[in-house]
C-alpha cells in the first residue's frame, strides 16, 4: 500500500492503496465518488471519463501512481449544481434513457468543448463530434441527441 | 383498482406520517423536471398526507407520486407518474417521484418488460389519480359546506363557485382520512394537459451531476465487494481449486465456492441456471477482489448431462435436459441445417399449402441465420444483499422484483415478508435483469459471509456468463401463380434452444393457403429474453423475404404489403390472427408519406422498408444508405409507429431513435460466437457495439395519433429496423443477405 494525494475537484484527498489500482476504483471504492462508472474495464466504453488536468481520460486504465500532480476532475466536479454548459445542454435536449454512460459522455463532451474554446468553438461538425465521441459507448442509442447537445452547448 | 380499498386504507392511516428512511430514500429523493422549476427544500421529517400508494401530499402542496415499475432507461419514472399527476390534477411543478419500495399487493406485478409498463399501468394509475383527486374535493366540499359536484380543479388548486379556493395541500389530511370511492371517473384524452405533453426526465439532473442511481453505486458501512468465477466454458463445472495463494493478498476476507440451487431444486420460470457451483472471491475493495481472483488456481472438467425441473407458469412443472459437451458455432449452424430438413411441428396451416406449392409456377425459397447476441448492458451485473439471520436486504438493478421473491425466500429460507428489496436504477436491461441469478449469487454469498455484500461482475463475467438472444434460423417458402400471385406461404424455423415461430402473425390471415413449423435444439448455453424476443429475428427474416417476393411479383414493397393487409382486414384467413390489419396499415401509410417513398426526389436514394407487429405496437421505418469510406451507412431514417396514447412524446421520439440505432448496431455487428464452449467475445475490443460515428445523422419519427389506450413503445421499433437495413443493403448492392451479422457479409 502507497499513500497518495491527489487533487481531485479541486480538493486534495489522501488516500492508501496498491498502486497499481486505477483511479476509478480509488474514486468509487476509497472517495464514494460514484458518478464515475465502470464499463468494461480496459478503456473501450469510456463510462469512466474523467479530466486529467484538461484532458479526457480513462479512469478505468489509469494507475494512482501515475496521476502525480495532475488535477482529476470527475463529473461531481464539472461544475457546482449541474449548471456546466454541457450539463446544461443534456438537460434542454433530454438526453439520457438509461442514463449509465452518460457522466462519460458529458465528460468527454466538456473536454471536447474546453479543447475547441479557442478556435471555432460555435462551429463544431457532425465529423469532429463524431471523431471525439467515438470512444464513448451509449447501448441506449442517445447519439442523436448527444450530438444536438454538444452542438448547442458549443453555441453557447 | 386494487390497489386504494379499505384494507389497505387502513395500514395507510397507520403511517400517515411517513419520515421514510433507508438509503433508498436518500438516493431518490428529490426528483425534478427542471432548475427553473424550484420547490421548497423538503427535509425528512416533512409531513405526508398518503393517498394512496401512489400519492402522498406535503401541507406545502407538494405531490410525491410512487413509480411502481424498475427504471432501465425506458423513462417510466417520468411517464407512469405523468399519468398519475394526469388525473389527479396536479401542477407537474410540484411533482415529485420515488421509485417505489417492492410490494406486489399495493402495486401489482411492478416488471419491466415486455414493453408493458405503461400498457399494464395505464388504468390503474388513472383510477390512482382520480380516486386521490375526488377525495380531494370530498374533503373540500366538507371543509366549505358545499356539495362535492361544485367543486373544480385545475393544477393542484381546488375551486368552488363562491370563491372560495384551496390548494391540494391544504385538505390533504382530511382527504386521507376519507372513504375511497368507488367508480370515480376518468378524463376524456381530449382533455389532458400533462398526459401528450413532453416532460423532461424527473432523474435528468441527477444522471447529469453522477448522482449515485444506479446499483453498481449503492453501499452501506461495513459492506464487502465480491465477485464470482465462474466456468470458462459452458458445458465445464467445477472440479478444484487452490485459493491459498488469493487468499494472502491484500484486503481479501473469504474465498469459496457455492451452489447457487440445491440439488433437486424445482425453479420458477425465469430461474435460468447457467453454472450452478461458483467461486466467491470477497474482500474490502473491487481492485483488491480483482487482482485475488488472478492468483486462483482453479481446476474445471467438463459437465455431465445435467436435469432441470422447471415450475413454470400457472404451476406447470417440466423436466429439462440440459445435454453435456463443448459446443461451437460452426457446429450448432452444421445442427441446425440438418434440423431443418427433418419434420417439425406444425404451428399453424390455413388451406393446403402442400397442394398450392405443388401447382405454383415459382416456388422462393429463402433461409436466414441469426447468431446468439450478449445483452451488454452498459452497467455489467450486480447487486447488494444483506442476509441475516432472520431477514434479509437485496437492492439493485432488476427487472422483475417479483419473479425473485420466491425463489430468494427458498434460497435463503426466509418468509418472503422478511426480504426487502429495493430497485434502483438499471444501467440498461434488455431483459437480461428479468434473470435474477445474479441476486442469488449476492446473497448466497452475503449470508455465507454474514456481512452486507456487493456482487459485482466484470464486463468479462457480463458478457461470457450471458442468457444470450437464442441462435434463431428460418426457411421461407413462397408460391407464386403463373399470374404471380401468392398463393401460398410456409415459414419453418428453428433455433437454439426455442424456435422464433410467431404462427399466427402477419402475413398469417393474408394468404389462403399458410403453414408455420418450428423446432428445437437443446443447448447448455442459456438464453433469454432479449429486446423483443423472436421478433428480433422474424422481423429481420420475413420483413426481407416479403420484400424479395414483392419485388419477384412485380410490386411495391409498401404496396404488396398494404394488398396482403386489405384481405386480412375484408376477408381474413383462419382464426387467431393477432395483428390489427388498419393500424398495421396505418403505420405503413404514414411511413409512405414521411419518407415520401415513391416520390421522383427520392427516387436515387437506396432505401429500405420494413414494419413489424409486436409487444401489441406497429412500428416500421425507412431506411436510406449510402456508401461512407467503403461501407455501407445508414444515413437517415423515417420512423412510423402506433403505440396508441404517447404518454411522453419527446421521450418516446428518444425511445424509437435509441431502437433504432441499437437496431443497426446488432443487424450490423452484433454477435457472441462459441469455440468449444468458450465464449468468443468477450468485452467491447471484440464485442462490436454501435458507436456515435456509425448512428443515422438523423432519425424522423412520427406516431400515428389516435386515442387508443397506450401499447407499449420499449420493444416494438427495435425488430423492424433489422428488415429495413437488410432490404436497403439490396438496393445499395444488389444482393441479398442472408446471415447476420450483415459486416460478416460486407466486402
Amino acid at each position: 500500500m502507497t499513500k497518495y494525494s491527489l487533487k481531485i475537484n479541486g480538493k486534495i484527498q489522501q488516500v492508501d492503496v496498491e498502486p497499481s489500482t486505477p483511479v476509478l476504483w480509488v474514486l468509487r471504492d476509497h472517495l464514494n465518488l460514484t458518478g464515475t462508472k465502470f464499463g468494461c474495464g480496459m478503456g473501450m466504453c469510456g463510462a469512466c471519463t474523467i479530466h486529467l488536468d484538461d484532458a479526457p481520460v480513462r479512469s478505468c486504465s489509469l494507475p494512482v501512481s501515475t496521476v502525480g500532480k495532475q488535477a482529476i476532475t470527475t463529473i461531481e466536479g464539472l461544475s457546482v449544481n449541474g449548471t456546466h454548459p454541457v450539463q446544461k445542454a443534456w438537460i434542454e435536449h433530454d438526453v439520457a434513457q438509461c442514463g449509465y454512460c452518460q457522466a462519460g459522455q458529458i465528460m468527454s463532451a466538456a473536454a471536447l468543448l474546453k479543447e475547441t474554446a479557442a478556435t471555432n468553438r460555435s462551429n463544431l461538425s457532425d465529423e469532429d463530434i463524431d471523431n471525439y465521441m467515438s470512444g464513448n459507448i451509449c447501448r441506449c442509442g442517445t447519439y442523436l441527441r448527444i450530438k444536438e447537445a454538444i452542438k448547442s452547448a458549443a453555441g453557447k | 383498482m386494487e390497489n386504494i380499498d379499505t384494507q389497505s386504507r387502513r395500514s395507510f392511516l397507520k403511517s400517515s406520517v411517513l419520515a421514510g428512511g433507508g438509503l433508498m430514500l436518500s438516493l431518490t429523493w428529490f426528483s425534478k423536471a427542471k432548475a427553473a422549476e424550484k420547490i421548497p427544500e423538503l427535509n425528512l421529517s416533512e409531513h405526508w398526507s398518503e393517498l394512496s400508494s401512489y400519492i402522498k401530499i406535503t401541507t406545502d402542496n407538494i405531490i410525491k407520486i410512487f413509480c411502481p415499475n424498475p427504471e432501465f432507461g425506458q423513462n417510466v419514472m417520468t411517464s407512469l407518474p405523468m399519468i398519475v399527476a394526469e388525473e389527479l390534477d396536479a401542477d407537474w411543478k410540484n411533482v415529485v417521484v420515488e421509485m417505489s419500495p417492492h410490494d406486489n399487493v399495493k402495486y401489482g406485478s411492478q416488471f419491466t418488460g415486455g414493453s408493458n409498463s405503461v400498457r399494464m399501468y395505464w388504468q390503474p394509475l388513472r383510477n390512482a389519480g382520480a380516486t386521490a383527486r375526488q377525495m380531494l374535493i370530498e374533503a373540500a366540499a366538507q371543509t366549505w359546506g358545499v356539495p362535492a359536484a361544485e367543486i373544480t380543479t385545475k393544477s393542484g388548486i381546488l375551486s368552488h363557485s363562491s370563491g372560495k379556493s384551496a390548494k391540494y395541500g391544504e385538505v390533504a389530511d382530511k382527504a386521507a382520512t376519507l372513504p375511497v370511492p368507488k367508480d370515480v371517473k376518468l378524463k376524456s384524452p381530449k382533455d389532458f394537459t400533462i398526459v401528450k405533453n413532453s416532460k423532461k426526465n424527473t432523474e435528468g439532473s441527477k444522471i447529469v451531476t453522477g448522482k449515485p442511481l444506479f446499483g453498481m453505486d449503492y453501499r452501506v458501512e461495513g459492506m464487502m465487494i465480491a465477485m464470482i468465477q465462474h466456468p470458462p466454458a459452458f458445458g465445464m463445472k467445477l472440479k478444484s481449486f487452490d485459493a491459498s495463494q488469493a487468499l494472502k493478498m491484500p484486503g481479501i476476507k473469504d474465498i469459496f465456492s457455492f451452489k447457487l440451487y440445491d440439488d433437486g431444486f424445482e425453479q420458477a420460470s425465469f430461474d435460468t441456471r447457467t453454472f450452478n457451483e461458483l467461486i466467491a472471491i470477497v474482500g474490502k475493495s473491487t481492485w483488491e477482489v480483482m487482482n485475488a481472483r488472478k492468483k486462483l488456481i482453479v481446476k474445471w472438467e467438463n459437465a455431465p448431462e445435467t436435469k432441470e425441473i422447471i415450475n413454470g407458469w400457472g404451476g406447470r412443472k417440466t423436466e429439462l435436459i440440459i445435454p453435456s459437451g463443448l459446443e461451437s458455432t460452426s457446429v450448432q449452424l452444421a445442427k441446425m441445417q440438418e434440423m431443418a430438413k427433418m419434420p417439425a411441428q406444425q404451428y399453424r396451416k390455413d388451406g393446403d399449402p402442400e397442394t398450392a406449392f405443388k401447382n405454383a409456377a415459382t416456388i422462393i425459397e429463402r433461409t436466414y441465420n441469426a447468431p446468439f447476441l450478449a445483452h451488454n448492458c452498459m452497467e455489467p451485473m450486480n447487486f447488494f444483499a444483506h442476509v441475516e439471520a432472520d431477514k434479509a436486504l437485496v437492492a439493485g438493478p432488476i427487472q422483475a422484483p417479483g419473479w425473485m421473491e420466491p425463489t430468494l425466500a427458498k434460497i435463503l429460507n426466509l418468509p418472503a415478508d422478511k426480504i426487502e428489496i429495493q430497485m434502483t436504477r438499471m444501467g440498461g436491461g434488455f431483459g437480461r435483469r428479468a434473470y435474477a441469478q445474479y441476486v442469488y449469487e449476492a446473497a448466497r454469498i452475503s449470508q455465507k459471509v454474514k456481512a452486507p455484500v456487493k456482487l459485482i461482475y466484470s464486463r468479462e463475467d457480463d458478457m461470457t456468463y450471458g442468457i444470450y438472444r437464442p441462435m434463431y434460423t428460418a426457411t421461407y417458402r413462397a408460391a407464386l401463380d403463373a399470374n404471380k400471385n401468392l398463393i401460398a406461404f410456409h415459414v419453418k424455423g428453428g433455433g437454439i434452444p426455442e424456435n422464433p415461430i410467431h404462427a399466427n402473425r402477419f402475413p398469417a390471415g393474408a394468404i389462403d393457403n399458410y403453414l408455420a413449423e418450428g423446432w428445437e435444439i437443446r443447448s447448455n448455453i442459456t438464453i433469454g429474453a432479449f429486446r423483443a424476443p423472436r421478433s428480433n429475428f422474424n422481423a429481420a427474416a420475413e420483413q426481407s423475404f416479403l420484400d424479395e417476393v414483392a419485388e419477384a411479383m412485380g410490386k411495391d414493397p409498401i404496396d404488396f404489403r398494404l394488398d396482403l393487409l386489405k384481405r386480412a382486414k375484408e376477408n381474413p384467413v383462419g382464426k387467431n390472427n393477432e395483428y390489427d390489419a388498419d393500424r398495421y396499415a396505418g403505420v405503413l401509410n404514414l411511413l409512405k408519406e414521411k419518407s415520401g417513398w415513391g416520390k421522383p426526389e427520392n427516387s436515387g436514394k437506396k432505401r429500405g422498408v420494413a414494419a413489424y407487429f409486436c409487444h401489441n405496437s406497429y412500428a416500421g421505418h425507412v431506411v436510406d444508405m449510402v456508401i461512407r469510406n467503403g461501407q455501407p451507412y445508414v444515413e437517415q431514417v423515417t420512423s412510423a409507429i402506433d403505440c396508441g396514447v404517447v404518454v411522453n412524446p419527446d421521450a418516446a421520439i428518444n425511445m424509437v431513435q435509441g431502437a433504432v440505432v441499437d437496431g443497426i448496431g446488432n443487424a450490423f455487428y452484433g454477435a457472441l460466437t462459441h469455440k468449444d464452449g468458450v465464449a468468443e467475445q468477450n468485452n467491447f475490443h471484440n464485442y462490436r457495439i454501435i458507436r456515435h460515428n456509425e448512428a443515422p445523422k438523423k432519425i424522423d419519427v412520427h406516431f400515428v395519433k389516435n386515442d387508443i389506450d397506450p401499447t407499449g413503445l420499449g420493444e416494438p421499433p427495435f425488430p423492424p429496423v433489422f428488415g429495413a437495413v437488410a432490404n436497403a443493403l439490396y438496393k445499395m448492392e444488389g444482393r441479398r443477405y442472408y446471415n447476420q451479422p450483415f459486416n460478416s457479409g460486407f466486402s
